[in-house]
């Protein structure tokens, strides 16, 4: 009786441990720079002051910045979605010739670290006019993304029922109408892993999008407050709300796709 | 496997080919070219061989990003694996059968939560939690009776004070992963291990941990090619100091990159971190291939 407690109250410890980064700051979001000064980081604030979130908000645009990261991560997911359909369409359900070789690239192409592409990707973005814009960086990590999308997706299509695809092309319906008619209806659980998974992962990007988008309009929410650290107008009070606002959209994504979160993170431990 | 069907489908294949090249096979050609040039990322690059590779290898301040690296492999992959197999197996064979699935589930999730976050936004929290002047940290230590410090700007507590981060952060990823491959673990062979009398210990070492052994190898992999990448807590938390004393390679190129403009030598770093990756990648598949 005493073992079993010990062992539950060690895993709720550890739980608390875990959680108390997000429990201090939110306190202190939520505190007056006053309330702060005279209790200090582990007061309870004396009332709910919003004003530091607000002021942060507004001196950094950051509906601008939320806006931003949600057209990157947003079109990333859709269109990474449908390059690794495309992808495993041919490879997975049309056995093109050599796809073996073909997935062995897309393989090698996921373990690539950003820092052996960034700086031609930055050279040659500026030739084409496409540096600084957010329209760059959705086209790189599109590609990025749906190099584990196609490895991922040509093994589930390599599964995929033949004898739907013959009937289909008995009705005369060609390789493009099956595409879309059949497989990706049939497919679509899979794909929905797909879409969340390149959204969050997209969001959570840092690296390319720090050399990519250097000015401010264009900037996503990770960036803009990670280039902030250490700024001289980040008080303490402003500091946590800044921690804040980049932590409340990550937990509300992940509480609006937990279900397919936890039906895709064993999938996504291929990555 | 059935031979090749048809030749139609490999028109599919184009846009990828296409944005491939553009994005990945050109750009990484040209960096490992790059390497092999003294550059500045403005006017015509000079060839000079090896001369990037020669001076790497001389080059205390590259030596010491690596073994920061391992210190974060170590803090990334190696101790998440092992916290977390203790955590899943205590999750799923003790508080999961003896106090309840909905115990173990809100416990998972509460392990899992720093995971969902940006790294960046991770390092942006503990920037804060560990700030010299404000954090709530050293307020903390304060209550109990220690001593302030400078955790994240004293060369010799910059390093582990971003380790113990970085556990934070991973842990969750091994516990829902270890967790999910247990559920497809026959119950029965618990059952029979506890009427022999089998104790915990010995069933998490002899069960759990030779069935989840996939898993093992799959979070080693993963975690330890995050950790050779990392660069968004770095970036937020110390900038690689003090004087070094958190460099890793990834930061290391990017400071050449855009800060010192010594763009074939970054280049030569990112190439070098390159094959490390592929090495550990091979290695990790040979392992797990000689073992199943």
């Amino acid at each position: 009786m005493i073992r079993k407690y010990s062992v539950l109250v060690s895993l709720v410890v550890l739980a608390v441990v875990m959680l108390v980064p997000f429990v201090i700051v939110t306190l202190n979001a939520v505190k007056s720079p006053a309330d702060y000064s005279s209790g200090g980081p582990l007061s309870l604030p004396s009332e709910l002051y919003l004003d530091g979130i607000v002021d942060f908000w507004n001196r950094v645009d950051f509906g601008g910045k939320l806006w931003n990261s949600l057209l990157i991560s947003g079109s990333v997911a859709v269109l990474a979605t449908v390059l690794s359909v495309l992808n495993a369409y041919a490879l997975g359900i049309g056995r093109v010739r050599g796809r073996v070789w073909i997935l062995v690239v897309f393989l090698v192409a996921n373990t690539l670290p950003q820092e052996a592409l960034v700086y031609p990707l930055y050279y040659l973005a500026k030739q084409v006019g496409l540096y600084d814009t957010r329209l760059g960086v959705i086209i790189i990590f599109t590609v990025i993304q749906s190099a584990f999308g196609t490895y991922l997706l040509s093994s589930v299509l390599g599964r995929f029922p033949h004898e739907i695809l013959e009937a289909a092309a008995l009705d005369g319906a060609g390789k493009w109408r099956a595409l879309w008619r059949i497989v990706v209806p049939i497919s679509r659980p899979t794909l929905s892993v797909l879409l969340v998974f390149f959204f969050i992962w997209t969001w959570n990007e840092f690296f390319l999008p720090l050399v990519f988008l250097i000015s401010n309009e264009n900037q996503t929410v990770p960036v803009a407050l990670g280039v902030l650290q250490g700024d001289k107008m980040m008080d303490a009070t402003m500091s946590s709300a800044s921690a804040l606002l980049g932590i409340l959209p990550a937990v509300a994504f992940f509480l609006i796709f937990q279900r397919t979160l936890t039906r895709g993170v064993t999938v996504g431990a291929v990555k | 496997m059935p031979r090749s069907r048809d030749r139609g489908y490999r028109v599919f294949l184009l846009p990828s080919a296409v944005l491939f090249t553009a994005v990945i096979v050109v750009p990484f050609l040209m960096n490992v070219g790059i390497g092999f040039t003294r550059w500045q990322g403005i006017g015509d690059p000079r060839w000079i061989g090896l001369e990037n590779y020669t001076r790497l290898l001389a080059d205390e301040r590259f030596w010491s990003s690596f073994r920061n690296n391992v210190a974060l492999i170590v803090a990334m992959a190696v101790v998440p694996t092992l916290i977390g197999l203790v955590l899943a197996a205590a999750l799923f064979d003790y508080v999961g059968k003896k106090v309840g699935p909905r115990a173990a589930g809100v416990l998972r999730a509460a392990y899992y939560l720093p995971q969902v976050l940006p790294v960046a936004v991770a390092g942006i929290v503990w920037g804060w939690i560990m700030h010299p002047r404000f954090g709530a940290l050293n307020e903390l230590l304060g209550l109990l009776g220690m001593e302030p410090r400078n955790w994240l700007g004293d060369p010799d507590w910059a390093l582990p004070s971003v380790m113990v981060i970085m556990v934070w952060f991973q842990i969750g990823y091994p516990v829902v992963i270890f967790m999910s491959g247990l559920q497809r673990v026959d119950p029965a062979l618990y059952e029979a291990a506890e009427m022999d009398g089998a104790s915990w210990w010995r069933r998490f070492w002899h069960i759990t941990i030779p069935q989840i052994r996939p898993e093992i190898y799959v979070v080693l992999l993963t975690c330890t090619i995050a950790a050779l990448k990392v660069f968004g807590p770095i970036f937020v938390l110390t900038r690689g100091g003090p004087g070094g004393a958190t460099l890793v390679p990834s930061y290391f190129s990017y400071q050449n990159f855009f800060e010192k403009a010594n763009v074939g030598y970054g280049a030569a770093i990112a190439t070098v971190l390159t094959l490390v990756i592929i090495a550990v990648t091979v290695f990790f598949l040979r392992v797990q291939d000689r073992e199943s």
